[in-house]
């Protein structure tokens, strides 16, 4: 039961429950398709970049588990005005997160809130659910017209 | 599968402490170790008599087949050969030369479609699937679509899961060259009424084709009175060891079909000029085939023969009743198809939880069930989800398995409420 709360922290299920950002910002004028192909997640990214490369707003649609719903959640609240090189840090941070033991005396990306999926790494299986929408997000700021997978 | 009124069967006669007991993986490890394993329906967990087979045979009598003349290869031959028999029975049937050895059911689909198909299909022929088919028996026939410029056209079904058979019937005409059918949905548990829609098709002449990898399970199967022209299954879900299956072919469809794959095994003799094929059942086997698998299978089929399979069914019957009882008291638990007639097969949805989390919930409790589309994406499209959590039943499963399931579907209530 312990590993199973330190899985599903209260924020995630407050965020699964009430996503935040969910819907389609104002004047947005990029967007990508997620999809796991293993669960048939589905997750619909958009975004309002400025003129500077930020993300000025961004909103998610779609259904899946609760892992993959609170992080899509979680995700736009933190990357909000964020510029794409410093989405890249917090992508790769928060891969390591979700995939590897934290290293002995090394000083992890400080990740605030994104810091409850680290329960995540116990359940390799829902590791997918976890970055979905962190693929889907680079997917959008690339702006390619494939859908993004976890694969 | 014959058996209809399963109220008036002897439950009490199926002894299932007795079946369970031989299955090692589900022995009781202590508290917290116990596994229960409700994921029968994607595969199921293997007797030590199987197991025994397996070891023995490559102890002492392991060979290749229908090659060597010294006498280790001809047992391993004898042993392997006599397993079509063992299946003839399984199917009450009698022709051995009816028993393809193949991978699985889903290479036995691909064989028909490709060889079959290949030469019987062709441009704006139709081919006649139900929306509740696992992908092995909808893709294969895509594919043959695909190469041959014939059409796929899907009988719809109920919300309760069940084939309409009028529309089924309706779907019919004199361009539908085979219909392919599940005998059981995997993800519903649904009994189809195969002999009747095979009757429908062979009496206009179409050929049919059965997938039997959810039936043969769960009951006894007559391919004749089915009055199906090809059954398939898989021996991992009967018992057996996976990488091995069997398509079933009425003997004059499978002298007339051209070769699947070539090879070794499959040919009379090969020359540059042309080469000449080997009659059915080894003209559909190229290659060194899976000897011990087969021979594992039947193992297998022999083990399933002592099983009294009247009184096990009408057990599973009570235990899928039991089950769905106490699921359907779990509030905000929806549990989909419900035709009177399904195997032991759950599939359902909780208001509260994602099947995923289910799973990865149920699993911490070590109760084992599967979360996701169930290789049936249409069926998932139907019902409109994106995914369902599956309990699915076997010979070994008992009230045991149903109480910690429900309990850990307790917990997930509790985390997510």
């Amino acid at each position: 039961m312990d590993d199973l709360r330190d899985l599903y922290q209260s924020t995630i299920l407050d965020h699964n429950k009430s996503p935040r950002n969910f819907g389609v910002p104002a004047d947005s004028n990029r967007d990508a398709e997620g999809y796991n192909p293993l669960c048939g997640d589905e997750l619909h990214v958009y975004l309002r970049v400025d003129a500077a490369g930020r993300i000025d707003d961004i909103g998610f649609e779609g259904s899946g588990c609760a892992i993959s719903r609170a992080s899509a959640s979680l995700m736009t609240e933190y990357v909000k005005n964020q510029s794409r090189e410093e989405v890249d840090r917090v992508f790769d941070a928060f891969h390591d997160l979700v995939t590897k033991a934290p290293k002995e005396g090394a000083t992890p990306e400080s990740l605030g809130k994104l810091a409850v999926f680290s329960g995540v790494r116990e359940f390799p299986m829902r590791v997918k659910c976890a970055t979905l929408a962190w693929h889907t997000l680079r997917a959008a700021l690339d702006q390619t017209d494939q859908t993004a997978v976890t694969e | 599968m014959s058996v209809a009124n399963h109220d008036a069967l002897p439950a009490d006669r199926f002894d299932v402490a007795a079946v369970r007991a031989q299955f090692p993986v589900l022995a009781d490890d202590g508290p917290g170790r116990t596994l229960t394993y409700l994921d029968s329906a994607a595969t199921a967990q293997k007797p030590q008599a199987v197991i025994d087979a397996l070891e023995d045979f490559y102890t002492r009598e392991y060979a290749s087949v229908h090659r060597g003349v010294y006498a280790l290869s001809v047992r391993s031959t004898q042993r392997f050969e006599a397993v079509r028999e063992k299946v003839c029975r399984l199917l009450h049937t009698s022709d051995p030369r009816e028993v393809v050895f193949t991978r699985g059911t889903t290479e036995a689909i691909n064989l028909v479609a490709t060889s079959w198909g290949g030469q019987n299909v062709s441009a704006g022929d139709e081919i006649v699937v139900t929306q509740l088919e696992h992908h092995s028996n909808i893709v294969p026939w895509q594919l043959l679509c695909e190469r041959t410029g014939a059409r796929l056209r899907v009988a719809p079904i109920g919300l309760d899961g069940c084939v309409e058979v009028d529309a089924f019937e309706a779907l019919l005409g004199p361009r539908t060259k085979l219909v392919a059918l599940a005998h059981v949905s995997n993800a519903l548990g649904t009994r189809l009424p195969v002999a009747a829609l095979c009757q429908l098709a062979r009496s206009r002449g179409i050929t049919s084709l059965v997938d039997g990898a959810q039936a043969v399970p769960h009951g006894s199967v007559d391919v004749l009175a089915i009055g199906c022209d090809f059954y398939a299954f898989s021996a991992h879900k009967v018992f057996g060891p996976t990488g091995t299956g069997v398509l079933w072919g009425r003997r004059d469809l499978l002298d007339a079909m051209p070769p699947y794959q070539g090879g070794g095994s499959m040919i009379r003799s090969v020359s540059f000029e042309g080469t000449t094929y080997a009659d059915a059942p080894q003209r559909f086997e190229a290659g060194t085939p899976d000897v011990a698998g087969v021979i594992g299978m039947g193992a297998a089929l022999d083990w399933l023969e002592e099983i009294d399979r009247e009184a096990a069914a009408a057990f599973e019957c009570e235990l899928l009743r039991y089950a769905s009882e106490a699921l359907e008291a779990i509030p905000g638990l929806h549990i989909f198809g419900s035709d009177p007639e399904k195997v032991g097969v759950l599939s359902f949805s909780l208001d509260c939880a994602h099947p995923h989390d289910i799973a990865t919930i149920l699993d911490r409790e070590g109760v084992a069930i599967r979360a996701g589309h169930h290789c049936a994406q249409p069926l998932m499209k139907f019902y409109g989800v994106p995914a369902m959590a599956r309990a699915s039943l076997a010979l070994y499963s008992d009230r045991s398995d149903i109480d910690a399931l429900v309990s850990a579907l307790e917990t997930t209530r509790e985390i997510f409420s």
